[in-house]
């Protein structure tokens, strides 16, 4: 079950000078489930090597399969998208459920909460998250307050749109931005962020079958790079429950999507030096786990917040907020935050705006010994 | 089936490449006072609009020209797909090639004071507007002697002395913008329009529709230039549109189809469309191209289509092929010195690449420069600048 982040290395080298293993960051509390609700831990042995693209693919396969009220579509979704993600099954379950669209973001999600009103499973994909923009009033105006303006009488809880978002080394300004926080701002929303293969197949399959309108976002650098095994059938993991991945005692670690990975390698080298680090990932951003933060920053009196989106009004900013309310008492630092730089995302200096691995490994330090 | 239906209609407008038979031949002759009348491949369609006529006056020289601007655009591009594929231009990266009668043809009908604005495939439309190799080079590779000061990349060239406006990334975002620049040209009582470019991808935006609205209302001098290249990413026109007429899209707005392989049907099409704008306002030009590359680096271009088509294109329609037989048949030059001007456009091109590599990348303070203006404000502060600060002027 160990998690290999094959290639990484090469990827690695963009940004990171030390090329140390990877630690697992494989899910341990996955749960196997289904459209009636049993639940079953997961076999273990059972599932392949896969990468992301292939564990979207697989959660999208099984939720068309296990629901035929469920629909794919957005821009090149036909063909299996620009990463992948939808191959073979536009020619499985046939033109009318996974189909193209026009280039519409704001036609896309309006299309999408009107198909989820008439009770059915909308699958949007964007095909960028820096192309979101378009649908933004569409998601923050129609989809997240249907419920709360009507009185409860409509909804369009069977939303879900997909869309890869982050950095991929080299993707410039508009390919590569990491909008989670604007979303984070709008109740009526889960927003969903996964790190590896087998987290995104159960946590997509979850954001499907939530009945409130979900944005999930997919790091993309990730899809073909990371790679572990996942199960084969049909699992859930549970929204707003955050996931320690490494237990510590000096400082608590706390970020979500490919972000983990370069944070991961950070707690290695931090450890050379005798610091133990604690790893969370959020995975829901909201409603988030508050609970399973707090709990470790009680144990470890350090917390340390890392993003790829630019560091004023990220999320961070609220997790920091709240557990400084709180933490106060406990709180032996002041909350350390190693996010990108608030610049636009930048095309020739991508490495100095990423919040990589020495970045937090200093931060952790000065927080440790502040 | 599909494909292989479209197909056909794609290769349409092909017959008239030898239509000047009838014209005596001439000498070489890059002298101006000579004139040739030739006619456009095929007769164009109005909607709401009296189309122009189908024969245009041209010169030896302007039909040189029109060779030699259009070889070294093509040759620019082959020589970005393989920098591209060498890693030394990262980014997104969208080519030209195929489409380049377009931007040929508008700016033989129009002057530099009239605006162009467009997407992402920006190369040659920047290059048309009298931007230089080395600036495209050094841009599409990041350096300091790039004409976004290598900040913006291949999707955001821009030429602010030539009244070109980019170099957008996003699919018909620059449209209501184009409607902004020429509601300001009108303003200021200037016989100038503005060129607002877009592909038949974002043709189905709705903001599209916004902005010919408000330029219809306003009778803004905008023209809305769509550039129909036929797939929008990886989805063929009829696939997205429920009706890929593009220039009727306006209903209200005029509207003009013109075989955007033809540079001649593309620059008398916009002389007529400038005149129009100037007088009645909005207008659409619907220009019927192609591209011969995928939509960006990252598609083939041969998964949604037949390479029999693209080959096809390529021997019936190419704009470049076009212009050369012309020169051929009106024998203003030969084969050979065809050949050296494209020679001498890879040569160009080469060199361009040398000098653009050895421009540095920009200072790396670039970073956090030009987020706001300086000094008014904020800025990126502190001791690793990775914060916002204000500061007061």
């Amino acid at each position: 079950m160990a998690t290999n982040l094959r290639r990484f290395k090469r990827l690695g080298s963009v940004f990171i000078n030390n090329s140390s293993p990877l630690r697992r960051l494989s899910s341990s509390s996955a749960v196997l489930g289904s459209v009636d609700g049993q639940v079953q831990q997961p076999g273990t042995g059972t599932g392949k090597s896969i990468n992301l693209y292939t564990a979207i693919n697989q959660a999208l396969q099984i939720a068309l399969d296990s629901d035929p009220r469920s629909y794919i579509f957005g821009e090149d979704v036909g063909f299996g998208g620009v990463f992948r993600c939808t191959t073979g099954l536009a020619d499985q379950f046939g033109k009318h459920r996974v189909f193209n669209t026009p280039l519409c973001e704001q036609g896309i999600v309006g299309f999408g909460i009107g198909l989820a009103a008439m009770g059915n499973r909308a699958i949007a994909e964007i095909q960028f998250a820096d192309y979101i923009f378009p649908a933004f009033d569409q998601i923050v105006n129609e989809a997240a307050k249907f419920r709360y303006r009507s009185g409860n009488e409509f909804n369009c809880g069977g939303l879900t749109i997909r869309t890869p978002y982050g950095a991929v080394g080299h993707g410039g300004h508009y390919h590569s931005q990491s909008p989670e926080a604007f979303f984070c701002h709008v109740p009526g929303l889960k927003v969903v962020i996964p790190r590896s293969p087998k987290e995104a197949k159960g946590l997509l399959l979850s954001s499907i079958r939530e009945p409130n309108p979900v944005v999930f976002f997919e790091p993309k650098w990730l899809y073909r790079l990371a790679v572990e095994e996942v199960p084969e059938g049909d699992y859930m993991l549970p929204l707003s429950e955050a996931e320690v991945i490494r237990e510590g005692s000096d400082i608590t670690l706390v970020g979500w999507g490919a972000q983990l990975a370069i944070m991961e390698q950070a707690c290695v080298d931090a450890a050379k030096e005798g610091i133990s680090c604690e790893l969370i990932d959020l995975r829901t951003l909201i409603p988030w786990d508050k609970e399973t933060v707090e709990a470790s920053v009680r144990k470890t009196g350090r917390l340390l917040i890392s993003h790829e989106a630019p560091v004023t009004g990220g999320f961070g900013a609220e997790i920091s907020a709240s557990i400084v309310e709180r933490c106060f008492l406990r709180l032996e630092a002041p909350v350390a935050r190693v996010c990108g730089l608030d610049t636009p995302f930048p095309l020739v200096f991508e490495p100095f705006y990423m919040p990589n691995k020495n970045k937090i490994l200093d931060a952790i330090k000065d927080t440790v010994n502040y | 089936m599909a494909l292989a239906r479209r197909s056909s209609n794609l290769l349409k407008p092909l017959s008239t490449a030898s239509s000047s038979s009838f014209l005596h031949r001439r000498s070489f002759s890059t002298d101006d006072s000579t004139t040739i009348t030739i006619e456009t491949s095929v007769p164009f369609t109005g909607h709401n609009c009296e189309p122009p006529s189908r024969s245009i006056d041209t010169t030896p020289k302007e039909l040189m020209t029109f060779f030699t601007d259009m070889a070294l655009m093509r040759r620019m591009e082959i020589a970005a797909d393989s920098l591209y594929k060498s890693k030394l231009i990262r980014g997104f990266c969208h080519l030209y090639d195929g489409q380049e009668a377009v931007s040929i043809g508008m700016e033989a009908a129009i002057t530099k004071k009239d605006c162009i604005i467009t997407a992402y495939r920006d190369h040659c439309i920047f290059l048309g507007r009298g931007g230089t190799l080395l600036e495209s080079f050094a841009e599409l590779m990041g350096r300091q002697a790039g004409c976004s000061r290598g900040k913006g990349g291949s999707m955001h060239f821009y030429k602010k002395d030539a009244c070109f406006f980019g170099g957008h990334g996003i699919v018909g975002a620059q449209v209501p913008l184009g409607c902004g620049l020429a509601f300001a040209q009108k303003y200021r009582k200037e016989d100038h329009v503005t060129f607002t470019m877009y592909g038949d991808g974002a043709a189905n935006q709705g903001q599209l529709f916004e902005a010919l609205n408000m330029a219809a209302l306003w009778d803004l001098p905008a023209i809305l230039v769509c550039e129909n290249n036929h797939y929008g990413m990886g989805t063929a026109e009829w696939r997205a549109a429920k009706s890929p007429a593009y220039y009727k899209r306006g209903d209200y707005v005029p509207g003009l189809k013109v075989d955007g392989m033809d540079a001649f049907a593309v620059k008398q099409a916009c002389k007529f469309a400038k005149e129009h704008a100037l007088k009645n306002g909005p207008i659409i030009l619907e220009m019927d191209t192609y591209r011969y590359h995928g939509h960006s680096m990252s598609d083939p271009g041969s998964t949604y289509r037949t390479r029999d088509e693209i080959s096809g294109v390529r021997q019936e329609r190419d704009p470049i092929e076009r212009i050369r037989k012309l020169i051929l048949a009106h024998d203003i030059a030969n084969e050979k010195e065809l050949k050296d001007i494209e020679k001498l456009a890879r040569k160009e091109v080469d060199e361009a690449i040398a000098k653009a590599k050895e421009s540095p990348m920009p200072d790396e303070p670039e970073l956090f420069t030009n987020v706001y203006r300086k000094g008014y404000g904020v800025e990126s502060f502190g001791a690793d600048r990775k914060e916002l600060r204000a500061t007061l002027p």
